[in-house]
């Protein structure tokens, strides 16, 4: 998705000084070239591959290793003309439905036997659903983040809110929120997939993890009683005025500075929002975090965690150094450095890893290892087919801006899906 | 006397190519140019056409669909939203072309200073599209912008002219108003230098004044910048793309978008990638292009036939 990282070059020295001793025992010479391209073109992250990656190199000094990096948003478009014309050996991109053109087109390599190995099988088995595709592995994830509502801790003790658990109290304090002048819940939804993030979790928590891939995968009318349900306690929230006006107009970081100043109290995000709100000037004592709370106590509480992944396109010409590279990459020592607080911020897909001493991965940590019996989804562009998240990302932002068009819309999508799952 | 005769040089047969000199350099000249044009205006024209008919991601098997693609652009109603808009994009950048000859008629006057007047009028079609975008759009904006700061001072409530459906096409247009006109003023700036002095000379001894002066003498002598006017306009109209992406994204729930935007976003966006829909709505936006394209070559034929 699209954030910004704060760049921490000292944080990196660390990084590759605590990753060096580990692994220059275990891992036999490299011989030959590997080519790897990314999308990591934010300072930060870039830094944090960048640093990584040298030090693969420093494992395998005959190891010819070139970096490609692209910038983040024309990746997205560029992803397909490198994987026909010019593969690289590795490339990075998105787990779930976000990676199945690639395989169905038969571009991304088959990477069961990683899998196989116990090293990983143990210990990613948390991600292994997302990656896999018709029974089979097509790639490695490297990391992941949480989604959940960051709120204004300040305003919920003036107001005298504690965190919610269930809908009444949620829908309780937003009342509360409205009432002294504030908007519950900050949004942006000009580039629309901030609206998806709020249909997740209110399907997940509505109906579960079971009905809402049902619904990604197509199996389940749009006009289902149990998605107006969905949408019902939706517009509960949208009549009480929860939500920010004129979110239609602004993109996830314009909604930003509407929590800072406090006119709103609470956002509904992934984690990458934490880092421009403390640059924006929120302590730690002003910002905290809540698991999306229940609605229908009769299902297991899910999650959003989008992950980001490795693949090896099946054009690459060194697939043995390229295997090396993605173990190295989902080994439980890089794993901790590149997910820290100060690189890529973000949660290790190893369960042998650390996670970073920062209050929120910390909490995020702990929320999708222990309270998200339900599953893990990815994200609703990167679980619902690409055409039709667009179609349903259009009608959900419709919906919040003119929630009686609701059955219109609903039928709108569900001719949609009559078309694109075949 | 031994007169030594010189043979005339054997003449030598003149080469195909020096018979033919005359009729053929002028295509050798052109040989550049049309090459260029087949491989990238006909050629590609030809491929969507073709392409229209298929399904494709753009990574797979292509797959023949006939006219499948045209029959899902029938019934789908973002194709007629962005139809509709187009269609008001082209009406209303029209008033682009009045607004600039007024523009023009008050610059075209001898007062010191006048040459920075004419600059800072022209100054908006210097700038990028995507900065007038941007300028609009906190113009615009509903919570600092300027356009609801003194809609508030009279008393008016807050306007999200870009995120109300109702509007933002409007809001878009008017936003491309700013530079074109800028546009055609220069035009018909340069139109009225070439207006003839005695022509105006007669008419005023004949009475003429005021509207009918400028509507019986002035703008037919401007006929030539007029048809310029015209086509820069039309053609900018329908390549309102830059300030739609900027603004709005096609946004609120896709009300702002115009054809060749609804192609990007289905052929080419993040989301998108389904090349044979994309082709369909570039074959629809080509055939009406080509209603105009036609009259302004008839037009000029025309032109040049009288002359």
């Amino acid at each position: 998705m699209r954030f910004t990282y704060k760049a921490s070059i000292a944080a990196l020295s660390t990084a590759a000084v605590l990753s060096g001793g580990a692994f220059s025992a275990s891992a036999e010479q490299l011989t030959g070239d590997l080519k790897i391209f990314l999308d990591t073109s934010n300072p930060a992250p870039r830094a944090t591959m960048e640093g990584a990656i040298a030090k693969f190199g420093e494992m395998h000094p005959d190891l010819n290793i070139e970096t490609t990096i692209i910038d983040r948003e024309a990746y997205k478009t560029q992803i397909r003309n490198f994987l026909t014309a010019n593969s690289p050996d590795v490339a990075n991109w998105y787990a779930a439905n976000r990676m199945k053109p690639y395989v169905e087109a038969g571009l991304f390599e088959d990477v069961s036997d990683l899998w196989a190995e116990p090293e990983i099988a143990e210990n990613l088995a948390s991600t292994k659903g997302a990656m896999t595709i018709d029974g089979k592995q097509w790639g490695v994830p490297y990391t992941y983040y949480q989604w959940g509502i960051y709120y204004r801790k300040d305003i919920f003790e003036e107001l005298g809110l504690t965190e919610p658990t269930n809908w009444e109290e949620e829908k309780a304090n937003c009342a509360k929120i409205v009432e002294s002048g504030r908007a519950c819940y900050a949004i942006g939804s000009k580039f629309l997939w901030t609206a998806g993030g709020w249909f997740d979790y209110l399907n997940l928590r509505t109906n579960g993890f079971d009905f809402h891939m049902d619904l990604a995968n197509g199996n389940v009318s749009w006009e289902d009683e149990r998605v107006q349900k969905t949408f019902a306690n939706w517009r509960e929230l949208i009549d009480m005025g929860g939500f920010l006006e004129n979110h239609q107009s602004y993109s996830w970081q314009e909604a930003l500075p509407f929590m800072v100043q406090g006119e709103a109290a609470s956002y509904l995000i992934g984690n990458f929002a934490v880092a421009p709100l403390r640059e924006a000037g929120l302590t730690d004592d002003q910002l905290d975090f809540y698991q999306f709370p229940v609605i229908n106590p009769d299902v297991a509480l899910a999650e959003d965690a989008p992950t980001d992944t490795f693949h090896i396109p099946s054009g690459a010409s060194n697939k043995d150094n390229a295997k090396a590279f993605l173990r190295f990459m989902v080994s439980p020592e890089v794993q901790t450095t590149i997910n820290a607080g100060d690189a890529l911020g973000q949660l290790p897909v190893n369960a042998k890893s650390t996670v970073d001493d920062d209050k929120f991965l910390n909490e995020g940590f702990t929320m999708l290892s222990s309270n998200s019996p339900g599953g893990v989804a990815q994200f609703f562009d990167r679980d619902f087919p690409a055409e039709m998240a667009k179609v349903a990302m259009e009608g959900l932002q419709e919906f919040m801006v003119r929630p009686d068009n609701l059955e219109a819309i609903l039928a709108r999508l569900e001719k949609a899906r009559g078309r694109i799952y075949k | 006397m031994t007169s030594t005769a010189v043979p005339p040089p054997p003449q030598r047969p003149r080469s195909w190519y020096k018979r033919n000199e005359i009729s053929l350099t002028p295509w050798l000249f052109l040989i550049p140019a049309i090459l260029f044009f087949l491989l990238y205006v006909v050629f590609p024209i030809i491929q969507s056409f073709q392409l229209s008919a298929f399904q494709w991601d753009g990574l797979g098997e292509k797959e023949y669909v006939g006219l499948s693609n045209y029959r899902e652009l029938w019934d789908d109603p973002a194709f007629y939203t962005s139809l509709r808009n187009n269609l008001i994009w082209l009406l209303l950048y029209l008033l682009a072309i009045p607004a600039g000859l007024f523009i023009a008629l008050f610059l075209n006057q001898t007062v010191t200073g006048i040459r920075i007047y004419k600059s800072l009028f022209f100054f908006p079609f210097v700038i990028s599209q995507v900065v007038v975008g941007l300028v609009f759009t906190w113009f615009y904006d509903p919570s600092f912008g300027l356009l609801n700061s003194a809609l508030g001072l009279v008393g008016l409530g807050p306007v999200n002219v870009l995120g109300d459906p109702a509007y933002v096409t409007y809001g878009i247009i008017a936003a491309g108003l700013w530079p074109q006109t800028a546009y055609c003023m220069i035009l018909y700036l340069t139109g009225l230098n070439a207006v003839d002095p005695e022509q105006v000379e007669a008419a005023r001894l004949d009475g003429a004044k005021g509207w009918k002066m400028l509507w019986y003498v002035i703008v037919p002598q401007l006929k030539p910048a007029t048809f310029i006017a015209f086509v820069v306009t039309i053609v900018g109209a329908l390549r309102s793309f830059d300030l739609i992406s900027i603004m709005t994204n096609g946004g609120p729930f896709g009300e702002s978008r115009v054809l060749s935007f609804y192609m990007f976003e289905v052929a080419l966006s993040e989301y998108g990638f389904r090349m044979g829909y994309g082709a369909a709505i570039a074959v629809v936006l080509f055939l009406i292009m080509l209603c105009f394209i036609t009259y302004f070559l008839y037009s000029m034929y025309k032109d040049q036939k009288g002359r």
